[in-house]
């Protein structure tokens, strides 16, 4: 198990693949402020929920090279024959991509927020969020890439499917930047989080076992 | 003792009957070679014996078991031994028995179609597992190549495992059961 979370990461450090959603991110916080202007309280106001987007989106990219490259070159095969379940190569997986991709972008968010003009709080409940939230994203995204793995040109279906589910994602996540915790945003970030987190290993793994046929 | 046994397993894909009622035993030393022309059902049946596919009919019953098929599942940029050693304990003993023991640092990415065969042997045969499961090993082998996995062979069965291979070509498996499909 070690050893497959590790199989990934050396994946995901592969050619700067890893960076390419940070870099994503950073590019859309740098862009933002140009199309809105730059009005500090304004820019404020909206950041929070542009930088959850930035996220969400960024959380797309690497949807092509989590599962399809595996399949492709027969390594979910020989795992199989290891008598590795489908399911823990799924959660090795999900492990490794999040400690890819959700430390990173925490640390990009640092200097996001500050082109947003985002106050200290604001910061703070951004990376509180996006701790809880970005494994809900990783697992989003290995879901749909395992989904779509046997499928040609799968980028834009994976953003039609990944995209409305990570809704609860963004709303909770946003709305716990902007307001604080008033309404209970952080919890059900959590609880959604968490839901995904538990259904991916066993959706993704399902959907590795039905693309042999 | 078996290792593997085949009890009237039938498969079909894309609605198509591929095979149905096959039977088969293989015990420690035997092997079978499964032949029939292109389309028969050869990859399946190996992939059924996987356990990579679900038969049709029937129940497929083996232990543990090593495959060795068109798909190399090593890393491509990684060095061979660091690439097989993900895989299997001793890459080095597998390397030096297909004769790959010169090419350990080399990127699996620059390897060339016969060693890429002769990689994906090596990790069956340092794999320990008591089943083998060859498809088409003999693709892009030379003469020395061949050679090589005929000698792993034999000394596999006599260490007492068993070998399933499909093959258009001969593998030089004494004594091994035809499987004739299509």
């Amino acid at each position: 198990m070690t050893a497959l979370v590790l199989r990934e990461l050396r994946q995901a450090a592969a050619g700067g693949a890893a960076l390419l959603p940070v870099v994503f991110f950073l590019l859309v916080a740098t862009i933002f402020p140009f199309a809105v202007g730059p009005d500090g309280p304004l820019l404020a106001r909206a950041g929070g929920g542009a930088l959850w987007m930035a996220a969400l989106l960024a959380a797309l990219l690497p949807v092509d090279r989590l599962v399809a490259p595996d399949r492709a070159s027969g390594v979910l095969d020989q795992l199989a024959l290891k008598g590795i379940s489908e399911e823990n190569v799924a959660l090795a997986k999900l492990l490794g991509h999040w400690l890819a991709f959700g430390p990173p972008l925490m640390l990009a968010a640092v200097p996001a927020a500050a082109l947003m003009k985002l106050p200290k709080e604001g910061l703070i409940r951004l990376e509180i969020g996006l701790l809880i939230g970005t494994p809900g994203l990783a697992a989003l995204t290995l879901g749909v890439a395992a989904l779509t793995a046997g499928l040609r040109r799968s980028g834009a279906l994976a953003g039609l499917l990944m995209l409305p589910l990570a809704v609860p994602l963004l709303i909770f996540g946003a709305s716990f930047v902007e307001r604080g915790n008033e309404a209970g945003a952080l919890q059900l970030l959590g609880a959604v989080s968490l839901l995904l987190v538990a259904g991916a290993p066993f959706a993704a793994g399902a959907a590795i076992r039905a693309g042999r046929d | 003792m078996s290792l593997l046994v085949l009890d009237e397993i039938a498969c079909r894909r894309g609605g198509r009957l591929l095979f149905e009622e096959l039977s088969l035993t293989l015990g420690p030393g035997e092997a079978a070679l499964v032949t029939g022309p292109n389309g028969s059902g050869k990859t399946s049946l190996i992939r059924l014996v996987a356990g990579l596919l679900r038969p049709a009919a029937g129940v497929v019953e083996r232990g543990g078991a090593a495959l060795a098929d068109e798909h190399l599942a090593l890393d491509e940029r990684q060095r061979l031994i660091d690439a097989l050693g993900f895989w299997v304990r001793d890459a080095q003993a597998g390397m030096e028995a297909m004769g790959l023991a010169a090419f350990a640092d080399v990127p699996v990415r620059m390897l060339s179609a016969g060693q890429r065969q002769r990689a994906a042997l090596a990790r069956v045969i340092a794999g320990q597992a008591p089943l083998w499961l060859l498809d088409e090993p003999a693709n892009g082998l030379d003469a020395d190549g061949l050679g090589r996995l005929a000698a792993a062979m034999a000394g596999h069965r006599a260490g007492g495992g068993a070998i399933l291979a499909a093959s258009h070509q001969p593998l030089g498996l004494e004594g091994a059961k035809p499987v004739a499909l299509g």
